[in-house]
């Protein structure tokens, strides 16, 4: 008879479809008034042998249903997680959600990099105003008043201020004067900033950016503005062998005066750095004219040193071979995706500075 | 500054090729700009003439030419209307380029008649931009020869560009005189041929006397009268030279004037001395006074400018251009020529002011040698007799010479202490020597004595001595000495406050705004929009209206690059900028601000994300950034709703430290878009960096000791109803006031307004964070804490907690 009970029994538990018709046939089967429940309260009228052998054999009934109940309640679960898995399923291939990219201009970057190269050789950055006034941008560095070097310059006027003639600086070396006045020597300084200069085509922005140099001590000659120069160019382009041509030109404020040049090759229309042949104008320099230290304070008898100024737009231009001069000032955001630089790409001599 | 080769020559005997001259050239500091060498452009061209000239069967303006090319005789069609039987020109065969018109030639049929090549215009040979008609050619022009040889134009033409302090090298003769100083051959004597300076003898006393009023701005006049001249065009040698280097050859008269201002850089006038009335005098422009001038213009003078006047009227601006009465014409006849030295300063200023760029401008205002007035008046004098004929009268001078001698001092070993180049003695006087200083021995302390010659006005000191012998002997011989390094490892290169800008930029373009770079100026009416404009800071010569003014914020240029990227159909834009804003002109007068804008959807368009425009919230949230980054104590800021007027008055606010603005932020005013001209809304933030503070020197690098609690943390939520004018700040205060060692944390979740909460009220919700630090939290403390938040937030905003 506990035979036929067996086999109902587990015909029902397969037979369950999902978790709550186990569960009914559980409680049918083990539960307070369940069947086999049932036998077992029937016991206590059995002789004690007939007890015995009836016990055994119900309790193996009962274990092997709650097995069986046990099992099934895992197959469902697992069909019901297939199930729930299946129904979860979403299209891979959809694009992410978009993480909009911001972008460093390429004169900070550009500034960043030659920071960074400057540092090594134990430069430190200085600033000054944008609006400066005639003595600062002028006088002081040897322009005398009327020379036709001033022309040279196209300068931007601001009204008189206190007596002084105020203009917007069209170089960077007024941060020289400023620097001098206000610090003794040994001075090695590099003065990033804004300038300014009424031209307006295809190679001249009324607003440009420049980067000074100044190094003022007892002892460094034009051989160490070479040194510093080449080191400096090799560094900055990445090119090794780059060679660098010094001739002499003219600038109130140094005395020799030089220009440089960098090798290059224009073969096919493309411009290429390198030491192939021709070259390329980048930036002026000279030791420090004996007039412009006297003007600000220094002993031109004791000091001596040298002085250099390039375009920051300039070299960033051939390090990385952007075409026109204006589109740095347009914010156009398809410019500055392209040639912007991602914010955590820090130059630093240590990790390269070429990317 | 343009010369050629054979001009060079007539001053510098050399053998070197015309590579080792541009390339010693630049080495001393004359940098060649171009080297035009038109013979190779110009070998097709070939002198012809015209045998015949018919009119074209069908076309009126067209001739039918047969040329006679020396090759054989061709029928070429013809449009020129100085094209006739007779002439000579320049044929060009077919297959030629054309360099004027940047073509080549092809045999072609007009209008039905056949056209073997073309005769050319001078535009057409790049000659000039005269076009009128074709070339024509002396009658003795062979026929068969090469243009560019009978023309004279197969000299190639060297351009340099000459740095202003090499007054010297303005003429062909300084440039000869470095060369040979460097070695690249001899300088000739001005002794021979048109070199000859040597005085010519005066037949009579000049009828034109000269006198100078103003010494100190004409010190030398030299004049001389010559009669019965017979002024024409001048012959084809000196003609040749001054096309050469693109000057358009006149009378024989002006073209020696002109030759000398390049050979020599001696600048001469010559007057038509019939036209000048009484004597010459040298004097300051009179108020009201007018000069018509060579150039076809006509010049308002004035008291600052320097005239050469005779005794009706000014009739030259002193070293800047002649006047067209008294200028020489085919019908003069006596001439009186002026050679001066003219005051630099003056000569350069008075030329700013009225615009004119003249040769003798040019030369003047660098300075002209004054020692050489009267070698010039006599090479002028010689040139003029041998190519005019006439008379000379005796030299007329006013003034004198003035003294220009002077000596430096040179240490032999400064060129090694400054110039990193070691050169013995005698190679530093043999440079100084050729380069035309005299030598004067050496003084008490061993130094060279050199005394300056007079064309180099440029050499003040010991520095230039150097430069000379440097430059003379070659900068490439400099070695490139490394710099020495002051300590191993070298100390930063920024200040903190320099570092906060980068910090400042790599922080906003992490944030996802890229970085503009824009102009310090913008026009005065957007100036207006942002509360600048004041006149200390607008542009005496802008270089145009819309950028006259210093920018007072760097919002606007950017508000207005989102438009122009709106406008190319980027509309969702993200700018910043770092840079400057300026107050006043005066050095502390610019602030550094760390200014963005967001314009358009704040999160993008995509199928995962709920559409979402930009909001001043976005623009706290850059600030805030910004001013973490920077190390701005951002939890102890203020939120003030004073913005300035360009922001939205209800939609901006001011993140104050006490009373120091840290920045602003808010939707930009919608009249300030309306008159910028750009669809908002856009929101943007200006963080003030100078303005914030630098962290106190505390003495190590290390952090305070982090707490870390052993005990959970217990979240709570609250709504409170309140007025809806009460900000949530002010909540937020309260709650954190409660309890200040057990409130650690607390967000606002909800902020809601409408049915359930009443007419003028909002609710808002707020999520506390409770952080024991000693015990974990029993259900009576929390309840505590919870009525001390009710109680103090109650108090603060007169509201109550939601039911």
């Amino acid at each position: 008879m506990l035979d036929a009970l067996k086999d109902e029994l587990l015909s029902q538990v397969n037979a369950a479809a999902d978790l709550s018709a186990l569960d009914e046939v559980r409680v049918s089967a083990l539960g307070k008034k369940g069947r086999i429940t049932g036998f077992m309260k029937e016991l206590g009228n059995l002789t004690p042998d007939e007890r015995k052998e009836r016990g055994q054999a119900l309790n193996a009934l009962k274990d092997e249903i709650a097995a069986a109940i046990d099992a099934r309640k895992a197959d469902l679960a697992a069909a019901h997680l297939k199930a729930r898995l299946e129904a979860e399923r979403v299209d891979v291939t959809l694009p992410v959600r978009p993480e909009s990219e911001g972008r460093i201009h390429p004169i900070s970057q550009t500034m960043d990099e030659m920071i960074a190269i400057f540092a090594e050789m134990g430069f430190s950055v200085a600033e000054g105003p944008d609006i400066e006034d005639d003595f600062h941008n002028f006088t002081a560095l040897n322009f005398p008043p009327g020379h036709p070097a001033r022309d040279m310059h196209d300068t931007f006027y601001l009204p008189d201020a206190d007596e002084k003639k105020m203009l917007l600086r069209t170089h960077t070396s007024p941060v020289q004067v400023r620097t001098m006045l206000n610090n003794k020597p040994p001075i090695r300084i590099i003065a990033p900033g804004r300038t300014y200069r009424s031209d307006y085509d295809m190679t001249h922005t009324p607003m440009f950016h420049q980067i000074e140099g100044l190094v003022i001590d007892e002892a460094t000659n034009m051989g160490h503005l070479k040194g510093c120069l080449v080191e400096f160019c090799r560094a900055f382009f990445d090119v090794d062998d780059l060679p660098l041509r010094f001739r002499p030109s003219f600038f109130p404020f140094t005395e020799p005066s030089a220009e440089v040049d960098i090798g290059c090759s224009r073969k096919g229309g493309e411009l290429k750095l390198g030491n192939y042949g021709d070259w390329l104008e980048i930036l002026g320099c000279g030791m420090v004219h004996p007039n412009v230290l006297e003007a600000c304070g220094i002993d031109s008898t004791k000091y001596q040193g040298f002085a250099f100024g390039m375009g920051v737009e300039r070299v960033a231009m051939l390090k990385y071979g952007i075409p026109d001069l204006r589109t740095f000032f347009e914010a156009d955001l398809r410019w500055l995706k392209h040639y912007g630089f991602a914010a955590l790409d820090i130059p630093n001599i240590a990790h390269g500075l070429t990317r | 500054m343009k010369f050629t080769l054979s001009w060079l020559k007539d001053h510098l005997e050399t053998d070197a090729s015309l590579d080792q001259i541009t390339e010693k050239l630049t080495a001393l500091g004359l940098e060649v700009e171009g080297i035009q060498d038109r013979s190779k452009e110009l070998e097709p061209f070939r002198v012809a003439h015209v045998v015949s000239a018919e009119k074209h069967p069908d076309a009126d303006k067209l001739r039918v030419l047969m040329v006679d090319t020396g090759a054989g005789t061709l029928q070429v069609v013809c449009g020129a209307p100085n094209a006739r039987a007779g002439m000579k020109g320049v044929f060009a065969p077919e297959g030629t380029y054309v360099p004027g018109s940047d073509i080549t030639l092809k045999k072609g049929v007009i209008r039905g008649v056949e056209s073997n090549g073309m005769m050319c215009s001078k535009r057409e040979l790049k000659l000039s931009d005269e076009h009128e008609g074709i070339i024509e050619l002396p009658d003795d022009a062979p026929v068969g020869a090469g243009f560019a040889d009978y023309a004279g134009l197969n000299d190639p033409v060297i351009d340099i560009n000459l740095t202003p302090d090499r007054a010297d090298c303005a003429g062909i003769r300084g440039i000869a005189r470095d060369l040979a100083a460097s070695g690249m051959g001899t300088l000739k004597p001005l002794t021979e041929g048109h070199l000859d300076a040597s005085p010519v003898t005066g037949a009579f006393a000049s009828p034109v006397g000269v006198s100078i009023d103003v010494p100190e701005a004409c010190p030398l006049f030299v004049g001389r009268y010559i009669r019965g001249v017979k002024n024409g065009p001048s012959p084809k040698w000196l003609q040749d030279k001054l096309v050469s280097i693109g000057l358009r050859p006149i009378s024989a008269l002006v073209d020696i004037t002109n030759y000398l201002t390049f050979d020599a850089a001696r600048p001469l006038h010559v007057f038509d001395a019939d036209t000048v009335k009484g004597n010459i005098t040298v004097r300051m422009g009179r108020e009201g006074e007018t000069l018509a001038a060579l150039n076809g213009k006509e010049y308002a003078l004035d008291a600052a400018m320097t005239v050469v006047a005779d005794d009706e009227r000014a009739e030259a601006l002193a070293g800047i251009v002649g006047g067209e009465p008294t200028g020489c014409t085919e019908q003069t006849v006596n001439v009186f020529v002026e050679a001066a030295l003219f005051d630099p300063v003056r000569t350069a200023q008075t030329g700013r002011r009225l615009g004119i760029d003249s040769d003798a401008r040019y030369r003047f205002e660098r300075g002209v040698d004054p020692a050489a007035v009267f070698a010039g008046m006599e090479r002028a004098t010689r040139l003029i007799l041998e190519l005019c004929g006439g008379e000379p009268s005796e030299l007329v001078v006013a003034g004198a010479e003035p003294n220009w001698k002077r000596s430096l001092t040179l240490r032999p070993g400064r060129v090694a202490a400054l110039g990193g180049v070691d050169l013995p003695r005698e190679r530093q006087e043999r440079i100084l020597a050729d380069l035309g200083f005299t030598l004067e021995g050496e003084d008490a302390e061993g130094r060279l004595v050199v005394g300056v010659p007079s064309w180099r006005a440029d050499v003040h000191g010991e520095a230039d001595l150097v430069e000379e012998v440097l430059r003379v002997h070659g900068f490439d011989a400099i070695p490139a000495t490394p710099l020495p390094r002051e300590t191993v490892l070298t100390r930063p290169a920024l200040t903190l406050k320099q570092r906060r800008v980068a910090l400042a930029k790599r922080t906003l373009a992490a944030r996802g705004l890229s970085e503009a770079v824009t102009w310090s100026f913008l026009s005065g009416p957007v100036a207006g929009l942002f509360g600048g404009g004041q006149p200390g800071l607008r542009l005496v010569n802008p270089i145009s209206s819309d950028l006259d003014v210093m920018r007072p914020s760097v919002l606007p240029n950017l508000i207005q690059a989102a438009g122009r990227n709106a406008d190319r159909g980027f509309a969702d834009v993200r700018l910043f900028e770092v840079g400057a804003a300026f107050r006043t002109p005066a050095p502390d007068g610019q602030d550094t601000v760390a200014a963005g804008i967001r314009a358009g959807a704040a999160v993008p368009h995509h199928w995962s994300e709920k559409a979402r425009g930009v909001d001043v919230f976005d623009a706290k949230a850059d600030a805030l950034a910004v001013l973490e980054a920077v190390g701005a104590p951002a939890g102890n800021l203020q939120v003030t709703t004073d913005a300035p007027g360009w922001y939205h008055p209800g939609r901006s606010g001011v993140l104050r430290l006490g009373p120091t603005v840290m920045a602003r932020f808010g939707e930009i005013h919608p009249s300030v878009l309306d008159a910028l001209g750009v669809k908002g809304p856009v929101v943007g933030f200006e963080v003030m960096l100078d303005a914030v503070p630098l962290p106190k020197k505390k003495g190590g690098t290390a952090k305070p000791m982090v707490q870390l609690s052993a005990f959970q943390p217990v979240e709570r939520d609250f709504a409170f109803v309140v007025d809806r004018k009460v900000e949530a700040d002010k909540i937020l205060r309260a709650v954190k006031g409660a309890d200040k060692a057990l409130v650690k944390d607390v967000a606002v979740f909800d902020v809601y307004e409408g049915p359930g909460v009443g007419e003028g009220r909002k609710s808002v919700a707020v999520s506390v964070t409770y952080q024991p630090t000693s015990a974990t939290l029993t259900d009576e403390a929390i309840e505590a804490v919870g009525q001390k938040i009710v109680a103090a937030v109650v108090k603060a905003t007169g509201g109550n907690l939601r039911a």
